[in-house]
């Protein structure tokens, strides 16, 4: 019998598919066919519902009227990380559950793939230099130079989003990131079957090969860099950081080894596998046989699929509250189900029990809602766990600007409290803490910051 | 269970499904198929000289429409392109092997009284129970001055109906080209050159498409193409008129017809003879989905007509050619307004902006102002025209025209004030 925690749970043939694309990328046919399903709306609903607000029925007759370059660019130039969003937007909250085919017959139009068909064969036309193999053209071109500097702190969705739009208007971009490599929660957080073919960094190419942004990996804010600095050298800045470290439950041991941050479990599967497409590198991710996975929204769906997957052989997701009430939407709790991991609800951890080798289990309260409030009902279960995993909210670590409910205030146009100093994505509240929100603050704190710069005389030319 | 026996021309057959005169009925193979599946006649791909004409690779383009493909069909085919004598044995065999099916022969040759002589013996041989003149073929044929050549010169086929009946006791159907002006001119002239029906429409001129790599026409030919004969559901329409232009000419009333064009269910064949025809023809949508197609043509018009307490075809028959008028008889005091069923409606915003873009500003629009609220559609009565663009538009079928009660009289164009040829 194998450890109760170890890697190498699967035959090594089977790491390489293991976190294969979970929806099946629409063949030219089958993007032929769904297309020809939207009605081309007016006023489309679908429009409405997406934070970026692509104009989908067109992209949509764009595609099945063989436009393909007409479709991307309607998509891209409204969302830069478009390609991204359509493989982990859940629109089955946004587009899809506003398309009239949803009302009409509970079959919306397939949006999300139609919107990876559209911008994965798009991509394809492009070099690797992102000009076009036949025309030699750039799908997205500068501005002519305005001679200002901005800097962008944090190369995930919201900052990579403002960084090409700045450069787009003209402007000169370095985007900081702390990490070791660009992209965010893109290449660090996004479920790994979601995202395959390092698809983040394809993208992240792309979005770059317009020119004008430089990115600085490993420097993180407060440590390497400080916004007094970056504020003097800069004609402005964007802030487009990411939350920090999952928030503690507070209960007795905690700290056992064993009981882990689902965040950072995620990145770690996540580069493993960017690390070996092979899967050598997956092989070697410490995987329990008994998980419990705390928390209701996506983080903690993710963790469980992937470590189920990974070969954990009992994953169970509790949540304080109703299925109803989770935040992962129903179709990722679906996705849980059917990759067979456990989903328990109404009740809440009050001790995990272990010692320094690890954890062994964990104690669980029942919960119920009385008097408008939930609470334990001083009922209690155990389950049996090697592995821990904390999924219940990550919190931003940064201070120095005004922070309201854990995250950065800003006005309507992005602008922090502090003159010149822009933010967006999840730092800033309240959002759904979406990659396609992320997307769109950071194009529109970019449009806000050269209305801004372009009122402004002279500047701090580099 | 309503009767479905159909006579027309003298002719008859278990039902007035016919599969026309194409490459589904060029061989005794495919025609015995077509029996077997329950077509009730048959009209044998059209028969020429020897020596048989030679047909090019690459035949047919279509039309599509997004998820639905053929919605026309475009063929550059000839007539048979088998030998004469191997046609006629075919024939011979099926119609004795099937004397309860219609088996009609088409027929082609040069305009001249000999060949059509020497033809007309050598099918009447075959035992079959009709031929069909065709003078319809708008490609490859014509310049040869035979087909649409002949079709299109009311003199010719006169002249040709005549010989025929001259010359075999036959029932003559003539197959009219649409590819004309007025169809009531070589109807009249088939009429009287002793003709026992027509049946049409002939394929309609067509290019399909462009190829725009290769710069051609569709279907291409080694890099060229060339116009050919179009027909399928797209054509229907055309058909339509044609159908029922012959059948409320005075000359040419009562004159028995045989639908054709873009018949692909039991509805459009029962339209057909709603408007006077006697039998209906079939291809492209066998041609499409196989000879099973008529099962649901013969079951969903039987179903249909005990539903309406028809007994028989001539039941039926003609029933609407009264109601189809000239323009000018219609009642200008009809007044019909959309109504949208707001329970249906989706709030796919097309008829709005059909009518806002197109027509007459006659639908308002309420924006949603919340997540999980629809946009409003409503209909303003009093600038609604009636026009019925809205509820074509609509996809899911939620707009009704309704009818508006009035004491009016009946106002033709003929009687309008406004008409100036109207006595004050």
């Amino acid at each position: 019998m194998q450890p109760s925690i170890s890697g190498g749970r699967l035959k090594a043939p089977q790491y390489k598919d293991v976190f294969c694309d979970h929806v099946m990328p629409l063949t030219e046919m089958q993007a032929q066919v769904e297309s020809s399903r939207c009605y081309y709306c007016y006023d489309a609903p679908c429009i409405q519902a997406c934070p970026t607000q692509i104009d989908i029925p067109s992209f949509i007759r764009k595609i099945n009227n063989g436009n393909i370059k007409g479709a991307a660019i309607d998509i891209l130039s409204a969302n830069i990380m478009g390609g991204t969003c359509s493989r982990a937007c859940p629109v089955e909250t946004l587009c899809q559950e506003a398309c009239v085919r949803e009302h009409a017959e509970k079959k919306p139009v397939q949006i999300g793939s139609l919107q990876r068909f559209a911008t994965d064969e798009f991509f394809k036309q492009l070099d690797s230099e992102g000009k076009n193999k036949k025309t030699g053209e750039k799908p997205f071109t500068r501005a002519k130079s305005t001679g200002k500097k901005v800097a962008v702190v944090g190369a995930g969705p919201a900052g990579m989003s403002c960084a090409h739009r700045l450069a787009m208007l003209g402007h000169s971009v370095t985007v900081y990131e702390a990490r070791e490599k660009a992209g965010g929660l893109n290449e660090y957080g996004l479920a790994p079957y979601k995202m395959t073919d390092d698809f983040a960094q394809k993208e992240l190419d792309f979005i770059l090969s317009i020119g004008g942004i430089e990115v600085k990996t490993g420097k993180r804010l407060g440590q390497d860099i400080q916004l007094d600095g970056l504020k003097k050298d800069y004609d402005a800045v964007f802030l487009g950081l990411g939350l920090g470290s999952t928030n503690r439950l507070g209960i007795e041991g905690e700290d056992l080894p064993g009981v882990i941050d689902a965040v950072a479990k995620i990145s770690e599967i996540r580069q493993a596998q960017a690390k070996d497409p092979s899967g050598s590198a997956l092989a070697k991710v410490p995987v329990g046989r008994n998980v419990v996975v705390i928390g209701g929204g996506n983080t903690a769906v993710d963790i469980a699929i992937q470590i189920k997957r990974l070969g954990a052989e009992f994953v169970t997701l509790v949540y304080r509250r109703g299925q109803e009430d989770m935040s992962a939407t129903h179709h990722e709790q679906e996705l849980a189900q059917k990759n067979g991991v456990v989903l328990k609800t109404w009740a809440k951890p009050s001790r995990i029990l272990g010692d320094s080798k690890g954890v062994t289990e964990v104690q669980f309260e029942y919960t119920a809602i009385s008097g408008g409030k939930l609470s334990g009902i001083g009922e209690f279960f155990s389950l049996k766990a090697d592995q821990v995993f904390k999924a219940i909210g990550q919190k931003l670590e940064f201070s120095g600007l005004d922070v309201d409910g854990g995250k950065i205030v800003v006005n309507d146009q992005f602008e922090t409290k502090m003159a010149g100093i822009f933010a967006g994505g999840d730092c800033v509240g309240p959002g759904e803490d979406l990659t396609v929100t992320a997307v769109q603050q950071g194009k529109l704190a970019a449009m806000a910051i050269d209305q801004k710069l372009a009122k402004s005389q002279g500047g701090k030319r580099g | 269970m309503a009767d479905l026996t159909s006579v027309i021309a003298g002719i008859k057959s278990p039902n007035p499904f016919w599969l026309a005169s194409a490459p589904p009925t060029d061989k005794q193979y495919n025609v015995e198929r077509a029996f077997k599946a329950g077509w009730g006649g048959v009209v044998w791909k059209t028969l020429g000289e020897d020596p048989h004409v030679v047909n090019v690779s690459s035949r047919y383009g279509g039309t599509d429409l997004p998820g639905q493909r053929l919605m026309g069909l475009n063929n550059i085919e000839l007539i048979t392109d088998r030998p004469l004598d191997v046609n006629l044995r075919e024939i011979t065999e099926v119609k004795r092997k099937w004397p309860d099916r219609a088996l009609i022969v088409s027929l082609m040759v040069p305009c001249e009284e000999e060949s059509w002589k020497r033809i007309l013996k050598k099918v009447e041989q075959t035992g079959a129970d009709g031929i069909e003149l065709n003078f319809g073929c708008p490609h490859g044929m014509s310049e040869r001055g035979m087909g649409a050549a002949v079709g299109q010169v009311p003199e010719y086929v006169e002249m040709v109906t005549r010989w025929c009946k001259a010359n075999t006791r036959m029932p003559v159907l003539v197959k009219l080209t649409p590819n004309i002006t007025d169809v009531r001119m070589p109807a009249r002239a088939a009429k009287n050159g002793g003709a026992d029906g027509v049946s049409l429409i002939n394929t309609i001129n067509s290019i399909v498409s462009i190829d725009l790599d290769q710069m051609s026409p569709t279907p291409v030919v080694g890099g060229k193409g060339t116009h050919g004969g179009y027909c399928g559901p797209a054509v229907k329409p055309i058909a339509l008129n044609m159908v029922a232009e012959i059948a409320r000419d005075p000359a040419t009333h009562g004159l028995p017809i045989s639908g054709i064009g873009g018949i692909g269910n039991w509805r459009d064949a029962a339209e057909f003879i709603s408007l006077g025809c006697g039998s209906v023809q079939v291809c492209t949508a066998a041609m499409h989905y196989g000879f099973k197609i008529v099962e649901d043509m013969t079951d969903g018009l039987s179903n249909w007509m005990d539903s309406k307490g028809y007994r028989k075809l001539s039941d039926f028959m003609g029933k609407a050619v009264p109601n189809v008028k000239n323009w000018n008889e219609l009642d200008l005091n009809f007044q019909t307004i959309a109504k949208i069923r707001q329970d249906d409606c989706i709030s796919c915003g097309l008829c709005y902006i059909a009518c806002e873009d197109t027509s007459h500003q006659a639908i308002s629009h309420l924006k949603a102002t919340a997540k999980g609220e629809k946009a409003k559609y409503e209909v303003i009565d009093k600038e609604c025209v009636g026009c019925n663009l809205c509820a074509l538009v609509c996809p899911v079928h939620c707009i009704e025209m309704v009818p508006q009660k009035h004491n009016k009289p009946y106002l033709p164009w003929t009687k309008h004030p406004n008409n100036p040829m109207v006595a004050k």
